[in-house]
């Protein structure tokens, strides 16, 4: 029993960091309608940022930081360089576009890195396990760090005046432009925003899965088929989708098809999810009248 | 009086069709212009063009300085509110985050003061405060979007048929409001409007667009009291 509730509980801590990444994807859906590849390399690009700051003896905490911001700094360029030349082209364009920036940011890190393994620290002190074994001290820090993230983003949605104005840049361009909204700084920002949670969810995975250039492919899989369960265009419902599928890959990995098929359930989840209820768990419903 | 919104030589089009061929009509500072016409006769289209939503030529200036090539956003910085057709509502938001975005511009102290003023004049708009915008009747969805466009407080409001698809009697409410709005705010209007007789009505100047081209002009009440005009062009 004792071993089910840990399965449990190391899948929460997963599944916050595929919140994370499937929230950073949703972003950029809402706001585009295009699934940007390239969300998990980027977060490992900036995990190789927070690594290097480490070992050149920054303070784990003022690296976490400025990685963020960072970070943020490089989803604002690249949507500004890369993204916005090809806004409006049809829609196997942007996929290409998204593919080569996956093909050139992986490619690019493992070039200026290496491919070695490499170990990245986690801040919490991970070799003591808390509560009789339940949890580990990295498993329930990083959950709360991820959750504190989810928190700080949905407040900033709901809340300030940025955050309103980058909600009704995303749902109707066209009008957003007529109230003054400058639509395109708040694509960009999106793409910086994105960027930063993805940084967060990968600096925090890292210590875990280690780090080396293909570190997030999997855990793009899973943010993507959390995603998708929760509702591809519902950010609440993707944190949901993705902390659900941290615990199920977790049960599954630890009870139906052992670790080396984990990552066959991201997929059948995905298919099942497309076959039976398209639009997710939690897909929003416009309601409107005419 | 001066002209608030001086048009000359307006061609616009999208990609190689041409839809206005030289529009020259002006909006007096405080005063409303009706635009009447036909279906596909361009009366949306000029709007759009003032907004810098169409590629155009000619020359639009606004208190004296072009809006020519400049981006949307910066034009309603200016002062002008547009309710496009279809109302450029945000359907997902609620009634109050629409009145926040309204105001989404202005720093001032008073963006809340116009909310309760705006309140009074859209009493309906109140009780559904924190509904979302797309479950609301089209009436007051038309209000709503006069309301949004009125706390910019511009000094040009461009309406794009604010009866249309609307019961006479909410048609009735809605142009007490702008009735109102140009009694009290000394906001120009530009008003496109297939109900010929009700935009006359409030309008001081009127020019009638037929297939991209201005086929006549004059001041408003004369136009309406022209039997063979009525006849011919506005068909009541």
């Amino acid at each position: 029993m004792d071993g089910l509730a840990h399965q449990i509980v190391a899948g929460i801590a997963t599944g916050g960091i595929y919140a994370s990444v499937a929230l950073a994807i949703v972003m950029i859906y809402q706001a585009t309608h295009h699934v940007n590849f390239a969300q998990g390399e980027m977060a490992t690009l900036s995990t190789f940022i927070a690594w290097s700051m480490i070992q050149a003896g920054m303070p784990y905490w003022v690296a976490f930081f400025g990685t963020i911001v960072v970070s943020f700094a490089i989803g604002v360029v690249v949507e500004r360089i890369l993204i916005r030349p090809v806004a409006n082209a049809p829609v196997l364009t942007m996929v290409g576009v998204f593919i080569g920036l996956l093909l050139i940011i992986g490619n690019a890190t493992g070039w200026i890195f290496g491919y070695t393994t490499k170990v990245f620290p986690s801040p919490f002190a991970s070799d003591k396990p808390l509560f009789g074994g339940l949890v580990s001290a990295h498993e329930l820090g990083s959950t709360l760090v991820t959750l504190t993230v989810l928190v700080l983003v949905w407040a900033f949605f709901r809340f300030t005046r940025l955050g309103l104005a980058m909600r009704a840049a995303a749902y109707n361009p066209r009008s957003a432009r007529l109230v003054g909204i400058r639509v395109g700084w708040m694509l960009a920002l999106g793409w910086g925003l994105a960027a930063a949670i993805g940084a967060v969810a990968g600096m925090m995975v890292a210590p875990v899965v280690f780090l080396d250039p293909t570190m997030m492919l999997g855990i793009l899989l899973y943010a993507f088929a959390g995603a998708l369960m929760g509702g591809i265009d519902n950010p609440a419902g993707a944190v949901l989708g993705g902390f659900s599928v941290g615990v199920l890959e977790n049960l599954a990995g630890a009870y139906v098809v052992g670790t080396e098929l984990k990552l066959t359930v991201a997929l059948a989840i995905i298919i099942g999810v497309l076959v039976v209820r398209p639009s997710g768990l939690f897909g929003r419903v416009v309601l409107s009248r005419v | 009086m001066p002209a608030l919104l001086e048009v000359k030589g307006l061609k616009a089009g999208y990609g190689p069709t041409h839809v206005l061929h030289g529009l020259d009509f002006r909006v007096n500072e405080g005063g409303v212009t009706a635009l009447l016409g036909a279906n596909g006769a361009g009366k949306t289209t000029t709007l759009r063009a003032i907004c810098g939503m169409v590629r155009t030529e000619g020359a639009i200036d606004f208190l004296g300085q072009t809006l020519q090539g400049r981006a949307t956003e910066d034009i309603v910085r200016r002062g002008i509110a547009h309710v496009p057709d279809g109302r450029g509502t945000f359907m997902e938001l609620t009634v109050e985050e629409n009145f926040r975005l309204g105001a989404y511009t202005r720093r001032d102290r008073e963006i809340q003061a116009d909310f309760d003023r705006l309140c009074g004049w859209f009493p309906r708009l109140k009780q559904r405060w924190r509904q979302q915008a797309g479950t609301l009747s089209g009436g007051e969805q038309q209000m709503l979007a006069i309301a949004r466009a009125l706390l910019l407080r511009p000094k040009l409001l461009l309406l794009d048929e604010p009866s249309f698809g609307l019961a006479p009697l909410i048609v009735q409410e809605i142009f007490g409001i702008m009735r109102r709005i140009r009694a009290e705010s000394g906001v120009g209007i530009l008003l496109v409007e297939q109900n010929a007789n009700l935009a006359l009505e409030l309008a001081d100047l009127a020019y009638l667009l037929e297939t991209g081209s201005i086929v006549m002009s004059g001041i408003a009440a004369e136009i309406r009291e022209d039997e063979a005009i009525r006849r011919s062009y506005l068909g009541y």
